[in-house]
């Protein structure tokens, strides 16, 4: 047998040299070593994105897209750069499919207003699902407001799970839009995006995927995905804030309508008339987040050097071990026990409210997240105020699990 | 920063047997205190004597400092006039936020919130029983109105 010979390619990701690239990573919290496991809120960068942001901001900075001198051409190609390593990192048609946005939030809201609000009438129907982060309800609630339309939830069940089935019942011959997430922030749920997307295809229905919890964990190719529309935020996947990308089929981008109105979103403009600028810039006006796209770009090129295969399988594996570890305490409870999972474990401990669970891992220096992670209805179906919640990243270790593990049970035992 | 100071045996004591926790009969006031940050809720129901708090209950969901602090005050305020519970909000609110305070004898047990004002996040869930106190002592009346720390 060559099973002897068989490494995992966990063993073969090397954890010690990526944390080395995240200099945050160093960092003493209450006089202990920072375990990190806020990942899902937050990711964190590495040098090279810190160094992008450095230099541009050093050497290269000026207005893009309007000026003829050398700054603001230096600028402008670092800018459309940062584009062009995006379309080929989600595998877009071209540049014309690639919006820069503030962040998922605001990907979502310009779909719901420039995409959906011109097209839906009262009687149409949103389709989302049960897990949904606030980003991806509001905003349609919003538009429904606006234009008569419902909002339908397809329910999930008690594991998490989003079943195709269920959520093709909560289709109706007027369901105009389905809206999900790829990967729940607060339960972890993978979704099962082709069948879903393949589904709501078949009955001309409009997909928007909400991308912010997949795109660090996943290899995600929207034309492969085939869905209408695809949102992430930068500082989910080791870029800065205020930074993301709505993705969207260049034939309805095409027929949207601007959301803004001002300077780069426009060809020319007389008090008459005024005609829009080509995709994408007809949905990017105003100044953009220039270094903000150059850090992405940035944290693109990092994503891309590394052996992403390997470093997926080392977060399944921190997943795996974190998952046994807790559940094999009597007094935790997992929320969130999909099968297919991104690397987010949210449970409660009995006994220990997550916001006390919270200061108490703080002061071990571990990073997590407490609260109802901008998903109250998931909070309200799994009939808890809120959760604690650790989301891994390929620079986590075993070790920092450990501690986790350790420090939860010192809570336990302070409150019991 | 000491976790033994924020979790002194006295919230630890109030957290795991909060007093005066439950339903009140015939209460002339009832108002609803919520964090969104943590999603921590609390109703506290007050009855009065003329100016006198005969009577206080509370009931709801939050952590161990928010579940004590709520505790510990209604200990407090049963007996007291509006006036002197509205004073007490004053000192406490004091207590919580300003580190240089002087932590008075006269305050008892409720001197044991002193350690929250070292950890500023958790602030909000020792105080949140108070504003909610403190609006119903404006209010009075008995619609539930509504309280939020954001
Ligand atoms: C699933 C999901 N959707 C949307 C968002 C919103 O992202 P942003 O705040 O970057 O706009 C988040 C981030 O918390 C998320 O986890």
């Amino acid at each position: 047998m060559n099973s002897i010979l068989k490494q995992t390619p966990a063993s073969i990701f090397d954890v010690e040299a990526t944390r080395r690239d995240f200099p945050i990573l160093a960092r003493q919290i209450n006089g202990k070593p920072l375990a990190y496991l806020d990942n899902a809120a937050s990711a964190q960068r590495p040098d090279s994105v810190i160094q992008a942001l450095l230099d541009y901001q050093r050497r290269h900075h000026a207005n893009v897209h309007r000026g003829v001198h050398a700054l603001s051409q230096e600028a402008t190609a670092l800018f459309e750069s940062a584009r062009e390593r995006l379309v080929r990192f989600i595998n877009a048609g071209s540049i014309r499919e690639v919006v820069f946005v503030r962040g998922t939030t605001e990907a979502i809201n310009l779909v719901a207003q420039s995409y959906a609000r011109p097209q839906l009438r009262a009687g149409d129907e949103v389709l989302i699902t049960g897990l949904e982060h606030h980003a991806n309800i509001v905003p349609w609630q919003m538009l429904c407001e606006q234009t008569g339309a419902k909002l339908i939830v397809a329910p999930i069940d008690t594991d998490g799970e989003v079943h195709v089935q269920t959520v093709e019942a909560a289709m109706s011959p007027r369901t105009r839009i389905l809206a999900f997430a790829h990967a729940s922030n607060a339960l972890g749920t993978l979704l099962p995006v082709e069948a879903l997307i393949a589904s709501a295809k078949a009955r001309g229905i409009v997909t928007v995927v909400d991308g912010a919890q997949a795109i660090p964990h996943l290899r995600v190719d929207v034309r492969k995905l085939g869905c209408d529309f695809y949102a992430f935020s930068g500082h989910k996947m080791f870029g800065p804030t205020g930074i993301g990308v709505l993705y969207g089929r260049e034939s309805l981008l095409e027929k949207m309508p601007p959301w803004q109105g001002g300077g780069d979103m426009i060809l020319t403009v007389s008090f008459a008339k005024t005609t829009y600028n080509a995709l994408p810039y007809k949905f990017e006006a105003g100044t953009p987040n220039i270094e903000g796209a150059i850090g992405l770009g940035a944290a693109v090129d990092y994503m891309t050097s590394l052996d992403l295969d390997a470093a997926h399988a080392h977060e399944a594996a921190l997943l795996a071990c974190a998952t046994q570890k807790l559940s094999a305490m009597p007094a935790v409870r997992l929320i969130g026990t999909a099968r297919r999972k991104v690397s987010v474990v949210s449970f409660v401990v009995e006994g220990v409210h997550p916001h006390d669970l919270g200061t108490i891992l703080d002061e071990q220096g571990i990073a997590i997240r407490t609260g109802h992670h901008c998903a109250m209805p998931v909070m309200e179906f799994f009939d808890v105020p809120a959760t604690a919640r650790a989301s891994f990243a390929f620079y986590n270790t075993f070790e920092e699990i450990d501690r986790l593990v350790a420090a939860v049970e010192s809570a336990r035992r302070l409150f019991a | 920063m000491e976790l033994a100071d924020l979790y002194r045996d006295v919230i630890l004591d109030h957290n795991r047997k909060p007093r005066n926790f439950g339903p009140l009969a015939r209460a002339d006031a009832a108002v609803e205190g919520f964090n969104p940050l943590c999603g921590d809720r609390l109703t506290l129901r007050l009855r009065f004597d003329g100016e006198k708090i005969e009577d206080v209950k509370f009931e709801g969901k939050g952590c161990a400092i928010s579940t004590a602090s709520a505790s510990l005050m209604t200990e407090a305020i049963k007996g007291k006039t509006r006036g002197e519970a509205a004073h007490l909000f004053e000192r406490v609110h004091e207590l919580l936020t300003d580190d240089r305070a002087p932590i008075a004898e006269d305050l008892g047990k409720l001197a044991a919130l002193s350690g929250v004002r070292e950890f500023p996040a958790r602030v909000k869930c020792a105080s949140l029983c108070w504003h909610t106190l403190s609006s119903a002592l404006n209010a009075g009346a008995t619609p539930p109105a509504s309280v939020s720390t954001e």
